[in-house]
């Protein structure tokens, strides 16, 4: 659908996650936006990252996961480089090669009865314990985000948990000569 | 140097002749800099939101950034308006703001706003200045941006302390902007779409141009190029409300404007033609009409600076992204080597069916010496002005419209409207800016009653600076065009849209030491309009007009181009008159 105020002919296509990441100056403003710009054109954000990556440019990565048509997604990537801030928006789904990864902090209930397990699950996901007090636990799990979503819903089913997600960061894995 | 100085220095150095603007406690530093020098000439408005508007007149009637200069909180919130105005028209604006001093930011200080974030998606880029030593590469920056690309308004906020503090300055020719933040043309590859273009256009049986905005904005020459090719080609050429101008009106080949008020000829043309050439133009909701039936058979070509634009509405055949002017070029320089022609044949065919269209008069309407047609006074208006160089802006509205169907532009720049946003209150401060621009000009905002009193204040600033700018009132009463859709989509039923206890606008105009005239009867029109031209100072011209009169031909919201309504006894169809009701 697009975002004229009249009808619009019928499109069938499919609305799929997109994963961006755009390059930007790290400068005062300069997430505020770009999540402007999503929200003043009705655009959504599932997950959001930022990060500087480069400490000598000021440049900072920022990863969003968004659900959109191509065409949705194309107009997004072009409302994101009229931000005079923005080196470059690559989109890395159509890119096809690039590997994602979010990390995820859980803090879970544990006693000893279920403690053996909670244990169990997070070996097998390879969640990493890292903190250990007043009978709390805090576990660290890293990878695909349906991994995360996997363990979550497996150790869940045993315990009651907080979690915190950094939402996914992805890179393309062959050399973008696009960006610089 | 003190920031106050240095922002002088940076205007002096980007050749700014003259600033719009209002003083106020966060900028007093930059006022009182301003009193010791005379290189830039200061125009006081008596509302910051004249102040913008003034600064778009001025920048469209010469191309030129226009430059604001207001304080802190109100005075930033009061050019909001003008700014997304800006932005929606592609007008190069800088605007300069003052802000509290830096340690009193967010403590919610007497006259602070959050500037930079309340502007931040009505701006092309904004900044707030905390270093003065980064104030003149922020302003020359600032001034590339606004007129780079796709031009637009660009704020800077500057806190007072920022102001008194010493910085070095920075001259304009050492700044290095980097690239990615400037329109780059070199990244889209056009060659190929070139060659495409051009075989399009040889190919084509029923072609017509559709000409925007970005043609005035790449500049004159854009236009001068636009034309020739229209000519080379011998195609039909229709053009927004924003178009208006490039080519001339009475240019054989011109169709006039298109759009929902535009002509049924050029609409008609739009929904029948099998090759559309966009340039410079966004597929605005106010020229598709109803999308799903937007001139269903053709290919499309889009030129277009902003890359946005592209696929955006319309899925467009072959885009091309960059200026106008060295696009067409290229264009034109193709076509020549390739020794292209139009079919002539297959054109005449066309043009036999444009003018058939052409033979409706859409524009026909019933004069009567009772009382005067506002599309009559218009078009008296245009016949006792063309002569002259002459400058109309308007407000928005009937009058907007009548005044784009029934004065004839002939050239760019000459005419100065809110198109994309719709300001009603822009034109009367935009003619004082194109005025102040253009001191040997005509310049005549063509206004509505209601419109004019929404920026009816700079009648002071139009006195005081001697401005000899004429408003001529199409008086009917009424905020006509909101009473006009209660009218044909409400049941008649004139919600809050009768203007009563309007003022005299004679006597408004005597008050203010301006001359005001008003015409009751058509006898009486050309002699006020006359009297108006000959007067060398600020004029009302209070013209009473038809008080139930409606703007046709009309695509009514929902319908398709050849949908036109061309009268009130014709009615649109039910199923689309429902869904048209909810749209804008």
């Amino acid at each position: 659908m697009n975002k004229s105020v009249y009808d619009s002919p019928e499109t069938t296509a499919v609305s799929r996650r997109h994963i961006l990441t755009v390059l930007v100056d790290n400068e005062p403003g300069v997430l505020a936006r770009v999540i402007g710009m999503f929200s003043g054109r009705g655009y959504n954000i599932e997950s959001l990252n930022v990060a500087e990556v480069s400490n000598d440019e000021h440049l900072s990565r920022i990863t969003i996961v968004t659900e959109g048509t191509s065409e949705v997604v194309s107009q997004i990537e072009k409302q994101l480089l009229r931000i005079v801030p923005v080196h470059s928006v690559s989109n890395l789904d159509e890119e096809g090669s690039s590997v994602e990864a979010e990390v995820a902090l859980v803090n879970i209930d544990l006693n000893d009865s279920n403690k053996k397990k909670i244990y169990e699950v997070c070996d097998f996901y390879r969640a990493r314990r890292i903190e250990n007090e007043n009978n709390y636990v805090i576990f660290e799990i890293a990878g695909a985000s349906e991994r995360i979503n996997r363990f979550i819903k497996d150790v869940n089913q045993i315990t009651k948990i907080e979690i915190v997600r950094s939402g996914p960061v992805a890179i393309s894995t062959h050399k973008n000569t696009k960006e610089e | 140097m003190t920031g106050a100085e240095i922002v002088l220095q940076s205007l002096v150095d980007q050749g700014v002749e003259v600033v719009f603007g209002y003083p106020g406690g966060a900028v007093l530093p930059i006022y009182d800099t301003l009193f010791k020098q005379n290189s830039i000439k200061h125009v006081l408005v008596r509302q910051e939101g004249g102040a913008i508007h003034a600064a778009e007149g001025y920048a469209r009637s010469t191309g030129k950034v226009g430059v604001v200069l207001v304080t802190s909180g109100p005075g930033a919130t009061n050019v909001v308006t003008g700014l997304t105005d800006a932005m929606m028209d592609s007008i190069p604006i800088v605007c300069i703001t003052g802000q509290v001093p830096q340690h009193l930011i967010g403590s919610d200080a007497f006259q602070e706003c959050d500037t930079t974030g309340i502007t931040r998606p009505c701006t092309k880029h904004n900044y707030l200045v905390k270093d003065p030593n980064k104030l003149s590469p922020v302003f020359h920056e600032a001034f590339t941006i606004a007129k780079d690309g796709r031009p637009g308004p660009v704020l800077i906020d500057i806190p007072k302390d920022v102001q008194f503090a010493k910085g070095n300055y920075t001259q304009k020719e050492k700044i290095i902007i980097p690239s990615h933040r400037l329109f780059e043309p070199e990244i889209f590859k056009n060659d190929e779409k070139i060659n495409e273009v051009v075989n399009l256009i040889s190919k084509a049986k029923k072609p017509i141009f559709y000409i925007g905005g970005g043609c005035i904005n790449s500049g004159p020459k854009a236009s001068e190029l636009v034309s020739q090719f229209v000519e080379t080609t011998g195609a039909p050429a229709t053009m927004t409300l924003m178009g208006l101008g490039v080519l001339g009106s009475s240019h054989s080949n011109s169709l006039g404007m298109l759009g929902m008020h535009g002509m049924y000829e050029a609409n008609m043309a739009m929904h029948e033609c099998d090759l559309l050439i966009n340039i410079g133009a966004r597929f605005d909701d106010r020229v598709t009409g109803r999308l799903d039936a937007f001139s269903p058979n053709s290919k499309k070509i889009h030129i277009d600076i902003d890359e946005s634009n592209i696929n955006k509405t319309i899925k467009v055949d072959v885009p091309v992204v960059g200026d106008v002017t060295s696009i067409l070029k290229r264009v034109i320089k193709v076509w020549k080597e390739n020794n292209l022609k139009t079919n002539q044949s297959d054109l005449k065919l066309w043009w036999d069916k444009i003018n058939n269209w052409k033979k409706i008069d859409c524009l026909h309407f019933t004069n009567n010496e009772k009382e005067i047609k506002p599309q009559y006074a218009i078009q008296r208006l245009y016949e006792l002005t063309k002569d002259k160089k002459t400058f109309i802006t308007t407000e928005v509205g009937q009058h907007q419209m009548w005044a784009a169907q029934y004065y004839k532009f002939e050239k760019p720049n000459r005419w100065l409207t809110s198109g994309g946003l719709g300001t009603m209150g822009y034109g009367f401060p935009a003619a004082i800016g194109a005025q102040v621009a253009n001191p040997d000009a005509l310049v005549i905002d063509v206004a509505g009653d209601a419109s004019i009193l929404m920026n009816i204040q700079e009648m002071s600033t139009a006195v005081q600076y001697r401005l000899p700018v004429k408003i001529f009132i199409l008086n009917n009463e009424y905020m006509g065009m909101v009473r006009q859709w209660q009218e044909l989509l409400h049941g008649g039923r004139y919600s809050e849209s009768y203007t009563d206890s309007l003022p005299d606008f004679v006597k408004l105009a005597e008050s203010y030491k301006a001359i005001g005239l008003r015409a009751k009867k058509p006898k009486e029109l050309d002699g006020v309009i006359n009297e108006m031209i000959n007067t060398d100072k600020t004029v009302i011209a209070d013209i009473w007009v038809s008080k139930e009169e409606n703007c046709f031909p009309m695509i009514q919201s929902g319908s398709a181009h050849n949908e036109m309504v061309l009268s009130k006894d014709q009615k649109q169809d039910k199923l689309s008159a429902e869904k048209g009701k909810i749209l804008v």
